[in-house]
């Protein structure tokens, strides 16, 4: 158990996401993978935050601050994703209502 | 050399990591490749437990917390609410045409990181503190330090890690206190949004 693992483990997992955003056409599908590739930076910013040091360790105030930014990132990234899962499922019920359809392939008004 | 107590270098603890990562990943692959989409959903949340028990292993106890409560209990609620509203069994949960591009993105993709991650020469905490790359600890203004003062900031990043909920608490509420409020506001702006957008006309 090292970092190359964990950084592993959450690049697999970001990849899973990115092809199951790309490919498919559920729009609920492509947001559930949206979160998976969240998922997969905050395994990568909590792993960084433990293993790795910036070269110039101690500041004025300590070596606190320098450690775990990287926990303080990934609370943002969070509250982020939260606040985009909510719009996304907004986006969607609103497109289903109007056009009785979530696939994202019959969502072309603004095409062209 | 470990952080916080021997608990990171325990056989079980590597046994414990290879398991959830296995399973963290098989329910992610699940979550993509399952037509129905209520089970898929319900993958998604064994993926998000999986994601928390890694973050008590890498020792960020607030974070594996706030992913529970947020991700397992409200997002992952959220996305089956919006299954239920808009079920399309019929329809099930087909591939568009750029699955096989897609594919190879993705796999272009892991191979690239997975090689960056393997290659690169990390500046890792344990060497820089375990006593054999003591003159890489250095100031930010410059001076490098003596052995007292390395022993000092081994003591500290080993406190750092052994209770890290009150340092996260510490940054949160003093550093990135700005950030923070900026973030409700985000929240509120969106839940606003989602209000505005879903509303009977």
């Amino acid at each position: 158990m090292s970092l190359e693992n964990f950084l592993i483990v959450g690049a697999i997992i970001f990849a899973i996401g990115l092809y199951g955003a790309l490919s498919k056409r559920n729009a609920i599908t492509v947001l559930m993978s949206l979160e998976l590739m969240f998922n997969a930076v905050n395994i990568t910013v909590v792993a960084m935050s433990r293993y790795v040091v910036p070269a110039r360790l101690v500041s004025d105030d300590g070596v606190v601050p320098l450690l775990l930014t990287g926990q303080v990132f990934a609370v943002f990234i969070i509250t982020v994703a939260a606040a985009e899962i909510a719009l996304g499922v907004a986006i969607v019920i609103a497109i289903y209502r109007n056009r009785e359809t979530v696939f994202v392939t019959d969502a072309t008004q603004m095409r062209y | 050399m470990t952080l916080g107590g021997g608990v990171e270098s325990h056989f079980a603890t590597d046994v414990a990591f290879w398991v959830i990562a296995a399973s963290t990943i098989i329910a992610a692959i699940a979550v993509v490749q399952l037509r129905d989409l209520f089970r898929a959903a319900m993958f998604l949340v064994v993926c998000f437990l999986g994601v928390a028990a890694m973050f008590v292993l890498r020792r960020a106890e607030f974070l594996a917390v706030v992913q529970i409560l947020i991700y397992v209990g409200a997002i992952s609620v959220l996305i089956q609410f919006a299954i239920l509203m808009t079920k399309d069994v019929k329809r099930g949960n087909p591939y568009n045409r750029l699955r096989l591009p897609a594919g190879i993105v993705a796999v272009l993709f892991l191979l690239a990181t997975s090689f960056v991650a393997v290659n690169t020469k990390w500046n890792l905490i344990d060497d820089a503190i375990g006593g054999s790359g003591a003159g890489e600890l250095v100031r930010i203004t410059g001076e490098t330090l003596d052995a007292q003062e390395v022993a000092e900031v081994k003591a500290e990043v080993e406190e750092t890690y052994a209770n890290t909920i009150s340092k996260v608490a510490e940054l949160l509420l003093r550093d990135y206190f700005l950030a923070f409020e900026i973030a409700s506001v985000l929240l509120l702006a969106s839940v606003i949004g989602s209000l505005v957008l879903v509303r009977e006309r």
